[in-house]
């Protein structure tokens, strides 16, 4: 398969590499799934924001990172904590609040974090990302390392004040950062494009002179094919690149969201365009078997529902570890 | 031994600092175009040493300042990000609150925060409103923070030295009056002033009067005038707000038995309360008078001298409050 998109070129798609992405997304898909039936039994807290829909956007940039490449994400991150490579059950066990969780239990869903895979963290301020992301640039480029660091953010993201001090940053001094602008349609419960004034994402990054291509991020094979091209331009010095993946959140803001906002048959519509459904209609393309699609979805849900089970099982934290990790210098004491 | 600034002694203690590690850097707005400018001339001379990479000339973006900061240190270097003001501080607020000072907890330990904030505080005359706010309170109430407002030159040096060596994220806040003010400054690597600990800046008996930044120069002033009416004050200058020295104020008041706390900005939510708080629940019973507190009133800095001054703490305010502790009953 070939795409030409503005300037940006594509190879092939490899179909071996494709369903190992595929793969990928289907664990994101059922751990999200999971994330929510856990959240009715009370045994997730808080809420789960959900990213069921925009899988490809996540498998898609995240493939064509190296571990040592750095993201930061937002609070719609567990795929891209996925992706990268974090362990499941850690983040499973992250989600139920239990002894083992990738950030001991202090974060929950909304914090899902992994720094050994480069994952910086999700992150419930939107556009910090961003700006602490050319932060995070700087430091890669003082120590004279080759990392990327990919940046995820959403299109409500877009009418942030500091998402456009960090594009200039990024610019200005030329720094080795690829912005992804996830763009599901929706700020919260706002449809973006109600209240975003000018020619949308790509064009608000082309006004910082930063390279700008849009893909259909439903599309795997599409994103991934602009992605490599755009990692390897920012990993071989040619400053920050943007990527704005248009895509569609066919579930809530929250998974309790009731989408009462939404235009009666939106969202059946846009369920058509899913990218795991269009994904396996390629793949069978392919000449990908029926059997093997089917037994991806087997290892998916075999996987998830013991991360499940294992998260279960595992014990809540000691309450003293409350304390821990505040600082080093002038820690809280424990009142009683 | 040289005497010296304390815009100099900074200076100094974060140019030995990025001598002796290389992954200390200095962001914010004008710090290469310092010379002769009244801004950034803390940074004078340092690119010409440490070049564009490490003297970093940013756009006016104080979010990104401080984020990049964030992600600069998490990312393994040790980035001192220089905000100007407290005021414009206040759009970094973001960054600095639900970030720098989260990080490390809400990721259960994945990383660490090794920044220092500086931000210059206090009332300069005729800065008004907007360029003269001290709001280290807001800092102190923030869990994750280290809070530093160092009082003289050789202090500047030893505890921004400190904070830089710090694993955690530091706010550094310089009193505008201060820079100009002279001392003798320690040489060499090795001068460190550990955060927490207080100064004894002045001994006395009869009552502890626990200040900070320039609110400390005032009290030991006001202290030397006591002294001419029999009253001989012990000053501590606590030099950090959190940690604060709990022990060195307890120790004193227990020889003294009276405690008054001034400071320079809004009295109302300020820390003078706090402190006086700790003291009462932990020596309520042996203090000999209640303690007592001054700050500014609950209004913004006003701008023409006679309503600054109105506004102000001042030498002859602590002498009058500390005074009236002896000559009233209690």
């Amino acid at each position: 398969m070939t795409v030409n998109i503005g300037s940006v070129h594509m190879r092939t798609n490899s179909p071996d590499r494709i369903f190992r992405m595929f793969e990928t997304m289907l664990l994101i898909r059922e751990f999200e799934d999971a994330a929510h039936r856990a959240l009715q039994e009370g045994l997730v807290h808080g809420s789960v924001h959900q990213s069921i829909g925009q899988e490809a956007v996540a498998v898609g940039v995240c493939s064509n990172l190296r571990r040592d490449d750095l993201i930061y994400s937002n609070h719609r991150g567990h795929g891209h904590a996925i992706a990268k490579g974090a362990n499941l059950i850690a983040m499973m066990k992250e989600l139920f609040g239990r002894v083992g969780g990738t950030n001991g239990g202090k974060g929950g869903s909304m914090h899902i974090a992994d720094f050994s895979v480069g994952m910086l963290g999700a992150n419930g301020i939107l556009a910090d990302g961003l700006t602490m992301g050319v932060g995070a640039a700087q430091a890669v480029a003082l120590k004279g390392e080759d990392k990327v660091v990919g940046v995820f953010v959403g299109d409500g993201t877009t009418n942030r004040g500091p998402f456009y001090e960090g594009l200039n940053w990024a610019k200005v001094f030329n720094l080795p950062v690829l912005i992804i602008c996830e763009d599901n349609a929706y700020a919260s419960s706002t449809l973006t494009k109600v209240v975003t004034a000018g020619g949308g994402p790509a064009s608000r990054a082309r006004a910082f002179d930063i390279p700008a291509v849009t893909v259909d991020g439903n599309d795997l094979c599409a994103i991934e094919a602009v992605a490599t091209e755009l990692i390897k331009k920012v990993r071989s010095g040619e400053g920050p690149q943007f990527l704005h993946a248009k895509t569609y959140r066919v579930k809530g803001h929250v998974s309790r969201d009731v989408l009462a906002y939404r235009a009666k048959g939106e969202t059946e519509i846009h369920w058509q365009q899913e990218p795991i459904g269009r994904c396996e209609k390629w793949l069978i393309g392919q000449d990908v078997t029926s059997e093997a699609i089917a037994q991806a979805h087997a290892s998916a849900k075999a996987a998830i529902a013991e991360a499940v089970e294992l998260a279960k099982a595992a014990p809540f934290p000691d309450a003293m570890l409350a304390y821990e990790d505040v600082q080093d210098v002038g820690a809280p004491q424990c009142r009683k | 031994m040289p005497e010296m600034t304390y815009a100099d002694a900074v200076r100094e203690g974060l140019a030995e600092e990025m001598r002796r590690d290389k992954l200390v850097w200095a962001l914010g707005e004008d710090l290469s175009t310092a010379h002769g400018s009244t801004s950034a001339f803390q940074y004078h001379g340092l690119i010409d040493e440490f070049g564009p990479k490490r003297i970093v000339n940013t756009p006016i973006s104080e979010s990104t300042i401080m984020a990049a900061a964030v992600g600069a240190a998490v990312a393994g270097t040790r980035p001192v990000a220089d905000l100007r003001m407290v005021d414009f501080g206040l759009c970094a607020m973001d960054e600095l609150v639900n970030q720098a000072a989260k990080i490390r907890y809400m990721f259960g330990g994945q990383a660490r925060v090794p920044l220092v904030v500086r931000e210059a505080a206090g009332i300069r005359r005729g800065a008004a409103a907007q360029h003269s706010q001290s709001l280290e309170s807001w800092f102190v109430h923030i869990p994750g923070l280290v809070v530093v407002m160092p009082a003289t030159p050789a202090d500047g040096k030893g505890l921004l030295k400190s904070s830089i060596r710090c694993d955690d994220p530091v706010v550094f806040l310089e009193h505008k009056d201060l820079w100009t003010t002279k001392g003798y400054v320690p040489e060499g690597d090795d001068y460190l002033i550990p955060l927490g600990k207080a100064r004894i800046a002045r001994s006395g008996k009869d009552i502890t009067i626990v200040a900070w930044s320039r609110m400390a120069l005032l009290a030991t002033a006001a202290a030397d005038e006591l002294g001419k009416s029999g009253i001989e004050a012990e000053v501590i200058d606590l030099r950090t707000l959190w940690p604060w020295d709990l022990e060195a104020v307890l120790t004193s008041i227990r020889k003294t038995g009276r405690l008054f706390v001034p400071q320079e900005t809004v009295q109302v939510g300020g820390f003078a309360a706090e402190i006086i708080a700790e003291v009462i629940d932990k020596l309520g019973e042996m203090l000999k008078y209640p303690p007592k507190r001054i700050g500014a009133p609950r209004m913004p800095v006003p701008y023409s001298p006679p309503l600054e001054d109105e506004y102000r703490v001042t030498e002859k305010d602590i002498v009058a409050a500390v005074k009236a502790m002896f000559t009233q009953n209690s």
